[in-house]
């Protein structure tokens, strides 16, 4: 016992500075050169800022793609000679399914479906011609729209001035966004809320507004509604969409005769779309559809050339400018959720951690007056020891860059308690030894020995309950699971080896007859 | 310098005697448990059950009655309005909205707008929709329910079948009588209350898993004690640390629970409750339930022997102990 080996002391002290060095640079507001930079990651809940957990609808991505495919089905085998009869043309599941075939048309028919989609698998049997995506295509698409969306929330965060967002996926189909300092999200959940798929479409000015209000639309044409101030006005547009706004390059907010509205401008290929079909169409309506609703729908006075153009409607300045701002960023693939939001404002993050200060310092302090009382000398080396332990566990935490929530300061102040008792365990059964007569050395000697195990058996079970919650938790339980965790260990290794160190520096000084406890 | 003598040296009691007692009270703390959980049911947070929840800084003290009308008369269905630690801070739950979660952002909107200039800061504003709400129910049961899986099967392998059985009815007690703490007092079951739970099956085991190790030991050294002695004298030869770091960490808890703020208080006192509950169970459930298993030596049956056994205690246990002729090693 009292030959402590020369390596053990050497990681002892080499992991006790490594945390001392670690862990100081979280007592300084900007920490000193020679210092590691790394700080402890303070969660929202702590410096206060919104959290918001978004869904994007994925399976509209596919549907989408899926009736894409199936009016380019129609199309390839109505519209090209010779033409291909069929009974029936729908989506099922995965599929676009073609029934009612002429069997001799078959080979025609694949040869001409083959270019459509090259993820789309063909299969013909009993007459019943599919195409179908594959695992993978389906598996890639979903990634590629998730990741889009990603991409698109974003610029549209960073849009609104918001500094050091995170933003992730999280799950298949899931983005998580946080945003410190934001106490009040409702206009970035405004903007998300938006698809922002800005499409020009043709008023079809031959239909009637009265048959299509009783369910009677051209096959070329849909029923689309613009939104008078509570009023619902309905058009009847071309399906076929002039240009998107996929080719804009640029929108800005702005007024014309004192009304607010949104200029853009088209890149090379949209202006000259545009101005081909203004010039075909003056004198016809053009819908401006933003979302599936009708902004405004002017007449076309002119042939537009420029490749610019402005949107009018019935907006209020903040509209103008978040409308600008969704089509600077560009569409969503697919609708986004909101399925969760947590905000906190700066003022009971400072709480928090006033609260949580003053309550580890507390916890701390009666925690060592009483470890001093039952122990003496030890109780002071176990305070040592749990001084060391503390400054591990932020220094785990800074340098992993986990980040501290206020359940995790709950589980430091528990580990503060908890830590003590590996100390207890091994100082109790020393206590016990030297009662039944062991002198000082081989008391001590036999009281780490025995309490070795224990300490083991009862730190993994533990330890095995703080990995599992930190595996299925989410949130609190998570940051609560991340510093239980980090105290478990360190506090084995402060007990084992350091309090031990302690213990032997003790011994081999004093050789002592009798212990002080 | 005398030192502080919390649990004195050398105690001889007779916890396993007490056994017919303590499975009484634990039987009875567990249908109350049970029966609260069944009546009353839990009263779960917007993590669990989805809805809203604000916390608002009023300019001055808040007026409760005139901010439940307020929000009283915007629909919303159940709206409850407590004030929340300062009289200036006011808490606000509002139930789940009927439809998706758009209806629930329309709700936090309409909210604002009715509150107004009474509010100088939004403290809190959290809205769990009824997706998550059902996920997040289903990770927590994972979470507690394959921890205790986990525990079992370690225990199990680490000792004796009798052991694991015995710590995993010892932490059902602390998990079930926890549940039953929140169903009886109808504190708020949320996420953080999940992993209160947690921590406490976490403490609890480590309690037992100490005194059990204890057992072990002396089943090796003494192989002809009875076992009811055998049991009380591992107890009481842990029972300083056992006493000791329920008392630390009891310290930790009550400093929490006072000075750690409004949100995680109900978190801390189910804590306290935890860790007092689960020394009591190391005690009085985990080591006794060894008996009733049978443990060990088939010639030592349960049961009757308990109450010889009390008589025996003072001496014998006590007296073998010190007799090194017993001892067998580690």
């Amino acid at each position: 016992m009292i030959n402590y080996p020369r390596w053990a002391i050497a990681i002892t002290l080499i992991v006790c500075a490594w945390g001392i060095v670690f862990a100081a640079p979280n007592f300084f507001d900007e920490p000193p050169g020679f210092l590691p930079e790394s700080q402890v990651n303070l969660g929202l809940d702590l410096q206060g800022g919104a959290h918001l957990l978004l869904e994007v609808e994925i399976d509209d991505v596919l549907k989408a793609s899926l009736e894409s495919i199936r009016s380019q089905v129609r199309r390839e085998l109505r519209r090209r000679q010779p033409r291909i009869g069929y009974k029936s043309l729908k989506v099922e599941g995965n599929a676009v399914v073609i029934r009612g075939f002429k069997s001799d048309d078959i080979d025609v028919a694949r040869e001409r479906l083959r270019n459509i989609d090259r993820d789309a698998a063909i299969s013909v049997s009993g007459g019943i011609f599919r195409l179908e995506f594959t695992e993978q295509a389906i598996i890639d698409r979903r990634q590629r729209a998730i990741e889009q969306s990603i991409e698109v929330v974003r610029r549209r965060v960073d849009e609104t001035g918001v500094s050091e967002p995170t933003i992730q996926q999280q799950g298949e189909q899931r983005i998580i966004v946080q945003m410190p300092g934001i106490d009040d999200p409702e206009r970035i959940k405004r903007l998300l809320g938006k698809t922002a798929k800005l499409t020009f479409h043709l008023v079809n000015e031959q239909a009637s507004v009265a048959d299509a209000n009783r369910g009677i639309v051209p096959s070329n044409s849909m029923l689309l509604y613009e939104n008078d101030g509570g009023q619902r006005v309905p058009y009847v547009v071309l399906r076929e969409v002039v240009v998107s706004g996929e080719r804009l390059v640029d929108a800005q907010a702005t007024f014309q005769d004192g009304q607010p509205i949104v200029s853009f401008r088209f890149d090379a290929q949209g202006g000259q779309i545009f101005g081909r079909v203004t010039s075909e169409n003056v004198g016809t309506r053009l819908a401006i559809v933003l979302d599936n609703e009708v902004v405004s729908a002017p007449n076309i006075q002119s042939p537009i050339l420029g490749g610019s153009g402005i949107i009018t409607g019935r907006f209020a300045v903040q509209e103008t400018v978040d409308l600008a701002l969704v089509l600077r960023a560009g569409a969503l693939p697919a609708p986004l959720h909101i399925l969760e939001e947590r905000t906190v404002g700066p003022g009971l993050g400072a709480d928090s951690i006033a609260a949580g200060k003053i309550a580890s310092i507390v916890g701390f302090t009666a925690v060592v007056v009483f470890m001093i009382a039952s122990y003496g000398l030890f109780g002071v080396m176990a305070t040592v020891a749990l001084v060391f332990n503390l400054a591990l566990i932020l220094a785990l935490l800074s340098v992993l860059g986990a980040t501290l929530t206020l359940p995790g300061i709950a589980g430091i102040v528990l580990t503060i308690g908890m830590a003590v008792d590996a100390n207890v365990l091994i100082l109790e059964r020393i206590k016990e030894e030297a009662r039944n007569g062991r002198s000082p050395i081989a008391a001590v000697d036999a009281g780490y020995r025995r309490a070795l195990t224990t300490i083991i058996d009862s730190n993994l079970t533990t330890l095995i309950a703080a990995l599992l919650l930190f595996n299925f938790g989410t949130g609190p339980i998570k940051g609560f699971a991340v510093t239980l965790s980090m105290g478990i260990v360190s506090s084995m290794f402060t007990a084992l080896m350091l309090t031990r160190l302690l213990v032997v520096i003790w011994l081999r000084r004093k050789r002592p007859s009798k212990l002080p406890i | 310098m005398r030192l502080l003598k919390v649990v004195p040296a050398n105690t001889t009691i007779d916890f396993v005697g007490k056994r017919k007692l303590a499975f009484g009270f634990s039987i009875i703390l567990i249908l109350i448990s049970v029966g609260a959980f069944l009546t009353q049911g839990l009263n779960f947070g917007i993590d669990f059950r989805g809805g809203i929840l604000m916390e608002i800084e009023t300019n001055g003290p808040a007026d409760i009655g005139a901010l439940r009308r307020t929000l009283g008369a915007l629909g919303l269905g159940e709206v409850k309005v407590q004030e929340f630690g300062e009289p200036t801070d006011v808490l606000i739950r509002v139930q789940q909205q009927e439809g998706d979660e758009d209806a629930q952002l329309k709700a936090i909107t309409v909210i604002k707008e009715a509150l107004g200039d009474v509010v100088t800061e939004y403290r809190r504003t959290e809205f769990v929709g009824p997706t998550v709400g059902a996920e997040l129910i289903k990770a927590a049961i994972w979470a507690v329910t394959s921890a205790l899986g986990a525990i079992l099967v370690y225990i199990w392998f680490r000792f004796e079948w009798q052991f694991g059985v015995g710590a995993v009815i010892a932490l059902s007690h602390d998990v079930i009588s926890t549940i039953g703490l929140f169903a009886v007092t109808q504190l708020e079951f949320n996420l953080a209350t999940v992993a209160a739970v947690l921590t406490i099956a976490g403490y609890s085991i480590n309690d037992t898993v100490v005194i059990y190790d204890r057992v072990r030991e002396e089943l090796r050294r003494y192989k002809k004690m009875a076992i009811p002695d055998l049991l009380n004298l591992a107890t009481n030869r842990t029972l300083s640390r056992t006493f000791l770091t329920s008392v630390t960490t009891l310290i930790a808890l009550a400093a929490l629970a006072s000075l750690g703020g409004p949100i995680i208080r109900d978190f801390s006192l189910a804590m306290i409750w935890g860790v007092v509950i689960g020394t009591y169970s190391s005690i009085f459930v985990a080591v006794p339930t060894l008996l009733l298993l049978n443990l060990g030596r088939d010639a030592f049956s349960s049961g009757d022997d308990a109450e010889e056994g009390k008589e025996a205690d003072d001496g014998s246990a006590e007296s073998s102990a010190e007799d090194p002729k017993d001892g067998q090693g580690g």
